[in-house]
């Protein structure tokens, strides 16, 4: 007995081969695409910008002539708003994973919470933006602060970064655990010194990928009333100061059309500044990630 | 080897960007010496002092070229005063200000009576200054060739929602018979406020205007729609000169000099900033400040333009100012 019908296998052969080759140039397609956007995107910026981006562009503040428009303002007040959204949304991210993942107990509340956390990941940056005007602009009297828009952007944040870090230390084997408190570990030590350390390629990588979101968010920043136009660098933490998306959004705005590249300018300023902040993102994991 | 591609990947991207980065400069200086130039012509001995201390305001995005070239050239003059200026629209300008949180508030339309009262509830006291003229710009496609002359009665005819989409050939039978596409300013913007308000008489914009806060939007609009007409400030106009074609409005074409002389009737409008009584009196940075801007608002807003108010409105707002220290 003849358990393939070989006929009718080769009949169908053709337009099945056809299909898989289809299905897979499709699929093919669909990862090229964002490499394809993000070429497309580099050299329009690159071609539009490169004229601008030069050492007078990062040590000149804004201008009303394109040729003398620099962003030194924007740039380190985005510096300064890293420097206080980092620690704070790390701290507190970590620290609610921590919670949730060591200390709570699996209960409703814990799975409401949990549930939020997730919900609050995707939230609109707007709303935080509304947000940090009513609670730190306005109520804490804040103003538009380094604080107050920092405070604003961990919030933004912070969801992301609790959920990457519960991933990784999820991710953690419970055999290194178990030998941890085999040994005669607290469990504080346990966190501190085993769990922490062999999950943070994972949370600094969440982490930093966060924060790239927070320094190149726009929403929220134009909701607080952050200004534009600003000639000095912020001193301390209360001072006012722009950051570089309100400075590419405002030049992209203005009537010469020179503007436009002095945006594309100050895009590609953003995108280093990116490209930075990803590369010590992968260089801390690697350094990291041998150990264990 | 997963990280290695990371590697390659960041390290091809970097390199990418820096040398992008490394195309010619030539332009950086050639206009380096311009800046200066009309400053120093109007600083007067006494100002030299240098002073210390922060200012902040907010307001409209028509105002803020001027109010740029103001704070520009007055922190080459006083570099520890530190002024930051917001570009929230005039709407949220005025709710800044309301809100006791600026100093001053740029405005390119006169503040409204529920703002006044509002403001008059928390106590603030203020005064208006012109600090500029601006031509509201009415501008259609270079393609378009039966618009080159406007009454406001057909303006407003265009421009009213009257229930139905409107074709060109409505307005007048001898215009082509295909759909007006219209483009205005959104309605956080003082020029919107303008438009609607002085010109529709309060009637309500077209529904199917595509609004939008970025003048670049309406100016990209009308260049690629044939049927399209759109309004904005005179700076973007003459920025775009050569893509679009303005629009005579009964006889007049707006220009610096019937923009000046109030020929150019009613799209003409002045542009004011708001200023708190009481940060002028109890600040003297405030003073020095606007004092400067009143001097020199004329040259700035010539230099990014627009068009200098009349000698009889500076010298009246440095009056006003004077009876405020």
């Amino acid at each position: 007995m003849n358990y393939l019908h070989e006929d009718r296998v080769k009949k169908r052969m053709a337009s099945r081969l056809i299909k898989n080759k289809l299905l897979k140039s499709f699929f093919l397609g669909a990862t090229l695409l964002s490499l394809v956007v993000l070429a497309i995107l580099m050299y329009r910026m690159i071609s539009q910008g490169h004229a601008y981006l030069n050492w007078d562009f990062l040590t000149n503040f804004s201008s009303r002539f394109p040729q003398n428009a620099g962003i030194k303002a924007a740039l380190i007040g985005s510096l300064w708003l890293l420097a206080v959204v980092a620690p704070v949304s790390l701290l507190f991210g970590v620290g609610a994973a921590v919670y949730l993942e060591e200390y709570a107990k699996k209960s409703k509340l814990t799975t409401f919470i949990q549930m939020n956390i997730s919900n609050l990941a995707g939230v609109p940056s707007i709303v935080f933006g509304l947000l940090g005007l009513t609670i730190f602009v306005r109520m804490l009297s804040l103003g538009k602060s380094v604080l107050a828009a920092g405070f604003t952007m961990s919030l933004l944040i912070l969801p992301v970064i609790i959920v990457a870090s519960q991933e990784a230390i999820r991710a953690v084997p419970k055999d290194l655990r178990e030998a941890s408190y085999g040994m005669g570990a607290t469990k504080w030590q346990t966190i501190v010194k085993i769990v922490l350390p062999s999950a943070i390629p994972g949370i600094l990588t969440g982490g930093i990928l966060a924060l790239s979101r927070a320094i190149g968010e726009t929403a929220p920043l134009v909701v607080l009333g952050i200004p534009v136009i600003i000639h000095f660098l912020p001193e301390g933490l209360l001072s006012e100061f722009t950051a570089l998306p309100m400075q590419i959004f405002d030049w992209a705005k203005r009537p010469q059309e020179e503007f436009q590249y002095v945006a594309a300018a100050g895009i590609l300023v953003l995108m280093i500044v990116l490209v930075i902040m990803n590369s010590v993102a992968i260089i801390i994991r690697n350094k990291f990630s041998k150990r264990y | 080897m997963k990280n290695w591609k990371y590697f390659m990947m960041t390290g091809i991207v970097g390199s990418a960007l820096i040398l992008g980065a490394c195309g010619n400069d030539e332009k950086s200086n050639s206009s380096s010496n311009s800046s200066s130039s009309s400053a120093e012509s109007n600083a007067s001995a006494s100002d030299h002092e240098k002073l210390e201390g922060k200012l902040s305001g907010d307001g409209s995005s028509t105002v803020a070229p001027i109010m740029e070239a103001i704070v520009e050239e007055y922190s080459a003059e006083q570099p520890k005063v530190q002024v930051s200026v917001g570009v929230s629209g005039t709407g949220g300008g005025f709710e800044k200000f309301i809100n006791g949180e600026t100093d001053f508030s740029d405005a390119s339309r006169p503040i409204k009576d529920e703002e006044a009262a509002k403001l008059k509830e928390k106590g603030i006291d203020y005064t208006e200054m012109k600090i500029a003229y601006d031509g509201l710009s009415i501008v259609v496609n270079k393609e378009n060739t039966w618009l080159k002359d406007a009454t406001v009665k057909e303006l407003k005819e265009i421009w009213i929602e009257s229930g139905k989409d409107k074709k060109w050939s409505d307005i007048n039978s001898k215009w082509p018979n295909e759909k007006i596409v219209y483009y205005s300013p959104g309605t956080e913007s003082g020029t919107y406020d303008y438009f609607v308000n002085d010109i529709l008489e309060g009637k309500d914009i077209v529904k199917s205007a595509t609004l939008s806060e970025d003048d670049n939007v309406l100016v990209k609009g009308v260049e690629s729609d044939k049927n399209a007409i759109g309004y904005f400030g005179f700076a973007y106009y003459i920025a775009n000169k050569d893509k679009l074609s303005v629009v005579k409005v009964d006889g007049v074409e707006p220009t610096h000099d019937t923009i000046k002389s109030g020929e150019y009737t009613p799209l003409s409008r002045p542009l004011f900033v708001y200023v708190k009584n009481e940060a002028v009196k109890s600040n003297p940075v405030m003073y020095n400040f606007m004092k400067y801007a009143i001097d020199n608002a004329g040259d700035l807003a010539e230099s990014v333009g627009y068009v200098r108010s009349p000698d009889e409105d500076y010298s009246e707002d440095l009056t006003k100012l004077e009876a405020l220290k």
